[in-house]
């Protein structure tokens, strides 16, 4: 039933299924488009999802999406038409070419296509078996011995919700500027669920984790064990939590997940779209000091496997690794082909779009921070009163005014330099041009997510990816109720 | 084509050929939908989107098990490779005794006309509706010089036909259409930049707002944001203006939603028929409601679309089920079945915190010493435990009056104890979106600052 086992390359891919070729992408960019725009593309998507779910002990859903469509985008100044269509075929093509063009057509200038081919793309995710084709036995056999192990961890674990999600994507861009580059895009997430009950009180925790890696990734040492184990152990942990404190005080953040600080502290900020318009809380503000000099935050696409990494953008090209803040310094925005243009900067890489209905902006990869010399055990005992958080849940930010917030899922009391009580869920919430001016020690142990992270903006969700180090941040302020 | 302009028969065909395939029984949902929106920024058009799309979700049964799959290519081609996947699929799945489709009898019979699509008059040309975005902006940078930017103002519309069918041979469908205008404007002053946004959106186009109430509410809303600080960390009456106290309505719809009760992951769990709010509190779900935004005449299984109060007077008179989930819990279906991608769930309609007599000025006025919150930002909800902590935004109140923009704060309790600590609800309900409340007093929440 997989039709997606033998992919020769994604130009062959659309020849043989849609019949639409390179040539022919670039007949159809050529004839409505050029000389009348500054940038044209069509992008060409086809995908593949499968979920799997198993819950009350048994595989309960299964299901299977398949979408398909073309993006032609016409760019003018700062304007953009976009159109898409589910039916890939030349007339839809042409007539999606013809609504984009519209709004060039509005125009002053006759515009030029300034875009030159970029550079090579990677090859960061080749997998001998996509998670997607792997055999549905393997997967469901799996499942079922998360669920059991979750179940023997903790004997108060009454539900255990194991699901695995793959997803496979054939992508091929064609520019008006003449050239065309695909990417076949393989992506799987295993997520555990638990849920404890004890003395009527219940409690969540859940773990979870991939990449653009293959189905044995979760086999390997066994990793799936550590899912269940964690899930397990998030669950009952919060079943003797303590109210969380309120107010401002010292926050230590452990390694890995914990990054989403960075994410929605700088990174929405440091996009090239709000930059450009003047509506970020960093606008203007590159070369100035917006972080301790402790800190050096990178945005990087192009580490093998990782979830938010790409061979190229969802523009073409390809992606890189960008410094966005240097020693405290701001010294990057991630920029998609449009912001880049009209900011007279480069392109970086970050254009990336959700699926064919989308039109492209800039988005994030993979976001860190530099591990820095400090041991993580020192960092605790340097804090007489605060809070040791681990893992997170979601968070957010207002890009204008700076503020953000990020949930701690699993978090601690620190007292006198020693990691107490487990505390409830509490969101953390703090200023992003001054919250990294308060790092004042980092860790030596800088650890990437273990892939579950998904950004939204603007209404598209993309999977991207974040790291940290074990980071003290001196004052922030803790949302919990206890006053 | 059926006379009714949906494509009923294309549904009934593929359900068919995964009888034939197979399949006990199967039942599919199609969506057909065009939709345009525009953004315009400082003037200037920024983007322009045009777009149609099309997606049947299938759902087989082999005996008590089931799969799910989706497609977007309607070829005959990919509906056969959509119909093999689904009942290969089902068969790896466990038998479970409470799966199937409703009972026939209970299917609807005639589609009530809730007038969700507007078919008045002439299609606007792109241009006229670019310029509603114009307009909606040009009013907000002109209410005031302390608006100085904006992040853009945007129209869309959209227009959606679905189709619904089962292998017992039922098949309906309906029609809708759906319109809104939104702007962002920035406003700034001292160094300091505060962004906040307003909106409009409605089944038919003349129910939008008029563009330049739109743009002045979106410039007001920013601007009284500017001079915010912290506050100290202290225990306060909380007033919730009735944007953000409908995002505290709805994840105690959430709770109560079948699938949350019976994988028991709800703070909602066997409290059925007991008093769980102050006894000012309705909360009803109602579908019916004539071009309401979150009404539909039918589920995502074919059952007639009711009122449902879920509240009533501070007791939890219903859950919100779908025919799996009532069957699990022993009950029967509420009519709340969703379609999405991966199968059926639980949605609501129109859910609506019933007002009461106080006006929001009254409301406010009560409060010696608190916080009027008009943001909450963030994902702090633990739906099993009902535990919050949001990030917030708003207003001191002093002596009744509201003294101060507020920022970076957060707000922390516990969903049932502030259901319990409702101590008065306003007289302003606006059904704008989905879900609605009137503004809301709550006794006492910690809010954390410095």
């Amino acid at each position: 039933m997989n039709d997606l086992a033998h992919i020769e390359s994604p130009d062959r891919f659309f020849a043989d299924r849609f019949n639409v070729t390179p040539s022919l992408m670039e007949r159809l960019l050529g004839g409505n488009l050029v000389g009348r725009v500054d940038d044209a593309d069509i992008y060409l998507e086809y995908r593949v999802n499968e979920e799997l779910v198993l819950e009350e002990n048994v595989v309960k859903k299964a299901s299977r999406h398949v979408s398909q469509g073309a993006g032609v985008r016409a760019q003018a100044e700062a304007r953009t038409g976009y159109a898409h269509t589910d039916d890939i075929s030349l007339a839809n093509l042409e007539e999606a070419a013809r609504q984009a063009r519209a709004i060039a057509d509005r125009s002053s200038a006759g515009g030029s296509l300034a875009v030159g081919r970029p550079g090579r793309a990677h090859d960061l995710y080749t997998l001998g078996e996509a998670p997607i084709v792997t055999a549905l036995e393997r997967k469901l056999d799996l499942l079922r011995r998360i669920d059991a192990a979750t179940r023997a961890a903790d004997p108060r674990v009454t539900q255990v919700i194991v699901s695995l999600a793959s997803e496979e994507v054939v992508m091929l861009i064609a520019t008006a500027a003449g050239w065309t580059i695909g990417d076949v895009r393989p992506l799987t997430r295993l997520n555990v669920t638990a849920i404890a009950e004890e003395n009527g009180k219940r409690e969540i925790g859940s773990w979870g984790g991939g990449g653009r890696v293959p189905f044995d990734f979760f086999l390997q040492g066994e990793r799936w064990r550590q899912f269940a184990a964690e899930a397990a152990r998030q669950a009952t942990l919060k079943l003797r939590a303590i109210d969380a404190p309120a107010g401002t005080m010292t926050v230590v953040l452990g390694p890995g997940w914990p990054g989403i600080l960075l994410h929605e502290a700088v990174g929405h900020g440091l996009e090239g779209d709000f930059n450009r318009k003047g509506v970020s809380a960093f606008a203007g503000r590159l070369g100035q000091q917006v972080a301790s000099e402790l800190v050096t935050v990178i945005d990087d696409g192009t580490i093998p496997n990782r979830r938010g990494s790409l061979n190229v953008d969802d523009e073409g090209t390809p992606t890189g690794r960008t410094t966005l803040i240097e020693k405290g310094r701001l010294t990057g925005y991630m920029q998609d082909r449009l912001n880049a243009r009209l900011m007279k900067m480069s392109a970086t890489g970050n254009g990336r779009r959700e699926s064919y209905a989308h039109p492209p902006m800039p988005r994030m990869t993979n976001t860190f921070m530099l591990a820095g010399p400090d041991d993580p055990a020192d960092i605790i005992r340097s804090v007489s009163r605060g809070l040791y958080a681990v893992a997170f849940g979601g968070g957010q930010v207002d890009i204008t005014s700076g503020k953000f917030v990020f949930s701690a899922s699993e978090a601690y009391l620190i007292e006198d330099g020693k990691v107490t009580a487990p505390v409830k869920g509490a969101t953390l919430i703090g200023n992003g041009p001054d919250a990294l001016t308060r790092v004042s020690r980092v860790g030596h142990d800088l650890k990437l997510d273990e892939g579950i992270g998904t950004c939204g903006k603007e209404g598209q969700s993309v999977p991207v990816g974040v790291g940290l180090p074990t980071i003290r941040v001196d004052a922030m302020t803790v949302g919990g109720t206890q006053v | 084509m059926s006379a009714d302009g949906l494509r009923t028969e294309l549904l009934v065909d593929v359900l068919r050929r995964a009888q034939a395939r197979g399949a006990t029984a199967a039942d599919g949902f199609l969506i057909e939908e065009q939709h345009f929106t525009a953004s315009v920024r400082l003037g200037q058009v920024d983007t322009v989107k045009h777009s149609r799309d099309q997606r049947l979700s299938l759902r087989v049964f082999a005996g008590r098990a089931s799969a799910a799959a989706s497609t977007s290519d309607l070829s005959r081609d990919s509906l056969e490779r959509v119909v093999d996947e689904a009942t290969a699929l089902a068969r790896v799945t466990a038998e479970d005794p409470h799966a199937g489709l409703p009972d026939p009898d209970e299917l609807i019979g005639r589609v009530p006309d809730l007038e969700l699509e507007d078919t008045t008059g002439e299609e606007p040309t792109p241009e006229a509706k670019i310029d509603l975005a114009r307009q909606t902006e040009a009013a907000a940078l002109g209410f005031d010089p302390r608006i100085t930017n904006s992040e853009g103002a945007e129209y869309w519309d959209r227009r959606a036909r679905y189709a619904y069918a089962t292998s017992h041979g039922f098949a309906r469908g309906y029609a809708t259409s759906g319109f809104g205008l939104s702007v962002a404007p920035v406003a700034s002053a001292n160094g300091e930049m505060q962004r906040d946004y307003w909106y409009s959106a409605a089944r038919h186009r003349r129910a939008l707002e008029d563009p330049a109430s739109i743009g002045r509410t979106a410039a007001r809303r920013a601007l009284r944001r500017l001079g915010a600080r912290k506050v100290k960390t202290v225990e306060v009456p909380v007033v919730f203006d009735p944007d953000t106290a409908a995002s505290l309505i709805r994840p105690v719809a959430g709770a109560a939603s079948g699938p949350s009760l019976y994988r028991r992951a709800s703070f909602l769990l066997d409290r059925l028929g007991k008093r769980i709010a102050a006894p000012a509190v309705t909360l009803v779900d109602d579908g019916l409601l004539p071009r309401a935004l979150g009404s539909r005449p039918f589920d995502g299984e074919g059952l007639a679309t009711r009122r449902t109060v879920v509240i009533g007077e501070g007791v939890l008179e219903s859950y919100l089920l779908d025919s799996y989930s009532a069957r699990k819990l022993g009950l029967r279906s509420t009519h709340h079945a969703s379609r999405d991608g991966s199968g059926v769930g639980v949605a609501t309609t129109n859910l609506v915190l019933q007002p009461g007599t106080a006006t929001p000025e009254a409301l406010i006025r009560s409060v010696k010493n608190g916080l009027y919150v008009t943001e909450l930002i963030g994902f702090g909800i633990n739906g099993v435990t009902g535990d919050l902590s949001k990030g917030a935004a708003g207003q001191w109140i002093e002596n009744g009056e509201l003294v101060y923009p507020v920022e970076e704060v957060t707000v922390a309790g516990n969903l049932l104890d502030m259901l319990a600590a409702i101590e008065e609800i306003g007289n302003d309900l606006v059904l704008r979106d989905r879900t609605a409340s009137p503004t809301l007093l709550i006794g006492r929440m910690v809010v954390a600052g410095n």
